[in-house]
């Protein structure tokens, strides 16, 4: 019987001819990365299993949750993975003012590639599922098993495969996409699966459209999502790595749970209202309602903060400024996209429209620290996730969006239509 | 093995951003998480939630973050064992890993109310709602699991195996 991406990929690093959905396996992990949250509390799981980490070169740690520390505890947190590294000769360790959030981290500086089998500490992981690779997040105990051990248990998943064809229009990206998609099948549409992406529609996607797409396939409940590897993603891997890479591909009786057909061109900027990430409005169907009035956007993190993300949301603030009543975040993923925002002059964009520019991190995303939000305040954020409380009070509210709408909203004052922003 | 308390039952969806919020997150000491766990969805579960106490939910309990923080806190705060529809991927793989039995059942997670005195043999995934005297029949897992849990979770079966 034919086989899927993920299933060859989990095949050829558990040793075995094939593999079918349902089938429980071991696999040879090439990436095992943990955070500044889930790296501490691993370390002493790890020392039960081992004094070393299985290879130096394949461990990855990222601090990037709460850094820089905001207080004295996520500081000793830090610290702890900060010696281990030391400690252990870690090649890939990325240390703040060097660093970034880990998810846009990782490809960019040449830390996974295609055919790779990947776990991390941190839901997000199946990010790099854009690049080809198989690549889910794992909890605390696993990711110290992998570092122990490299390798881990799976339970090979079925599939859905998303056949897209069609162009996306001018002010819509892999952020309607994905919330489009997820408003169609629903937070737990893909539990346990693989999200397959495929179709000529993929040639009109960015690679970081497809980081965007693949990073919010666990809002569906996936184990990961999966592009094929194509010019784009060579040209990528060319650029960022030097490791070799393999690339697979589905085999063409592959068995799939559910086949959904996605017309690119038919995708409007879509919007996620709370506290579900499948919430999903299309910017016509909240024009038709009553304005929704904001109080933050935040425009970054794993899923948004990259550069082509931030090149739409300058294009969107050049020459206005943002609202009296809103408050503006942007942060830039990783050290070298702040630069490139330098270099092309983004950040005087930024900050003459009335932004703070925050320094690479997960800043606001989760709550942690940086942009936490009061009871009933209202916030527009590129991220992920909408729960209730993710990112403040439990009585305040996000709406998941694009960096244009964000950046279009951040003018208007409310979930505003990029379409519309006016004559620059 | 047995579990048997009393049941706090949940909706769809419940994510790891309200069993353990992120600001809470600079600790890993399983007493402190414990003392915040449920608070954004459940102000009172710390309050009221005796040792042994079950929780019942609907679909996708566990969904969100990778956090392990969130069965640790709801096994350290005295919940002897979680029973849904369906679970989340991440919050499943960690509840085996840390040893917090976790079981899905549609039937039961419709069949139970909050409140109700529920018994789970672990052994048979029979589930007895001693409040209304039904009983439900729950996954059992698949064996390489059970080799897991017998062998005390993921780390001693990993040292069992050198
Ligand atoms: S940016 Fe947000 S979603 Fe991404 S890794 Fe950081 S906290 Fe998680």
């Amino acid at each position: 019987m034919g086989m899927t991406m993920t299933q060859k990929i989990l095949a050829a690093h558990a040793g075995l001819e094939s593999v079918e959905a349902g089938q429980l396996i071991e696999a040879k992990l090439d990436v095992v990365m943990a955070n500044d949250i889930t790296g501490p509390m691993a370390l002493p799981i790890l020392k039960q299993m081992s004094d070393t980490v299985f290879d130096k070169d394949k461990v990855v740690f990222v601090p990037d949750h709460f850094t820089p520390n905001k207080d004295i505890k996520s500081a000793e947190n830090s610290k702890a993975i900060r010696e281990f590294a030391k400690e252990q000769g870690l090649k890939w360790y990325f240390e703040q003012g060097k660093s970034g959030v880990e998810h846009a981290i990782l490809p960019e500086a040449g830390v996974v590639a295609a055919g790779e089998c990947i776990i991390g500490a941190d839901s997000h992981t199946c990010t790099y599922g854009a690049l080809g690779a198989f690549s889910t997040g794992v909890g605390t105990t696993d990711i110290a098993t992998g570092m122990a051990t490299g390798e881990l248990w799976f339970k090979v998943p079925s599939a859905i495969k998303f056949v897209l064809t069609g162009k996306p229009g001018p002010y819509v990206s892999g952020k309607d996409v994905i919330i489009h998609i997820i408003g169609k099948i629903g937070v737990d549409g893909a539990l346990y699966k693989s999200m397959e992406f495929t179709g000529d529609g993929i040639a009109n996607l960015s690679m970081d459209d497809r980081f965007t797409m693949a990073n919010m396939a666990i809002e569906a409940g996936a184990k990961n999502g999966i592009f094929p590897v194509d010019e784009k993603t060579e040209a990528y891997l060319k650029e960022h790595t030097t490791k070799e890479y393999k690339v697979y591909e589905a085999d063409a009786d592959a068995q799939y749970d559910e086949v959904v057909e996605i017309n690119l061109a038919e995708v409007r900027p879509t919007v996620a209202f709370p506290h579900l990430p499948g919430n999903a409005k299309t910017i016509d169907e909240i024009e038709a309602m009553e304005p929704i009035k904001i109080d933050q956007v935040v425009i970054g993190s794993c899923t948004n903060g990259r550069m082509e993300d931030m090149r739409k949301a300058a294009a969107i603030l050049k020459g206005h400024t943002v609202h009296p009543d809103v408050r503006v975040m942007v942060v830039p993923a990783t050290q070298k996209i702040y630069k490139q925002c330098i270099k092309e002059g983004l950040l005087d964009i930024f900050v003459d429209a009335g932004c703070a520019v925050n320094t690479p991190s997960c800043g606001p995303c989760m709550g942690g620290h940086m942009g936490v939000m009061a009871a009933g305040e209202k916030c527009v954020s590129t991220t992920n996730r909408n729960f209730v409380g993710r990112m403040g009070h439990v009585d305040s509210l996000i709406y998941l969006a694009s960096p244009e709408v964000a950046a279009a909203s951040a003018i208007a004052g409310c979930i505003a239509n990029p379409e519309k922003v006016g004559d620059r | 093995m047995k579990a048997l308390g009393h049941v706090f039952k949940y909706g769809d969806n419940v994510d790891t951003d309200v069993i353990i919020p992120a600001r809470y997150l600079n600790s890993f000491d399983a007493q402190e998480l414990a003392s915040h766990a449920m608070v954004d969805i459940d102000p009172d579960f710390v309050k009221k939630v005796q040792p042994g106490d079950l929780i019942v939910a609907n679909k996708n309990f566990g969904c969100g973050s990778s956090r392990e923080h969130a069965p640790l806190c709801l096994k350290t705060a005295g919940v002897s064992c979680v029973i849904a529809e369906t679970f989340a991927r991440i919050f499943y793989r960690n509840a085996i890993n840390i040893g917090l039995p976790i079981i899905e059942c549609p039937e039961a997670a419709r069949g139970i109310e909050a409140g109700d005195e529920v018994e789970v043999d672990f052994d048979s995934g029979k589930i007895y709602n001693r409040t209304k005297g039904t009983e439900f029949q729950g996954q059992p897992f698949p064996e390489f699991m059970q080799k897991l849990i017998a062998a005390g979770g993921l780390v001693k079966y990993t040292n069992s195996k050198k």
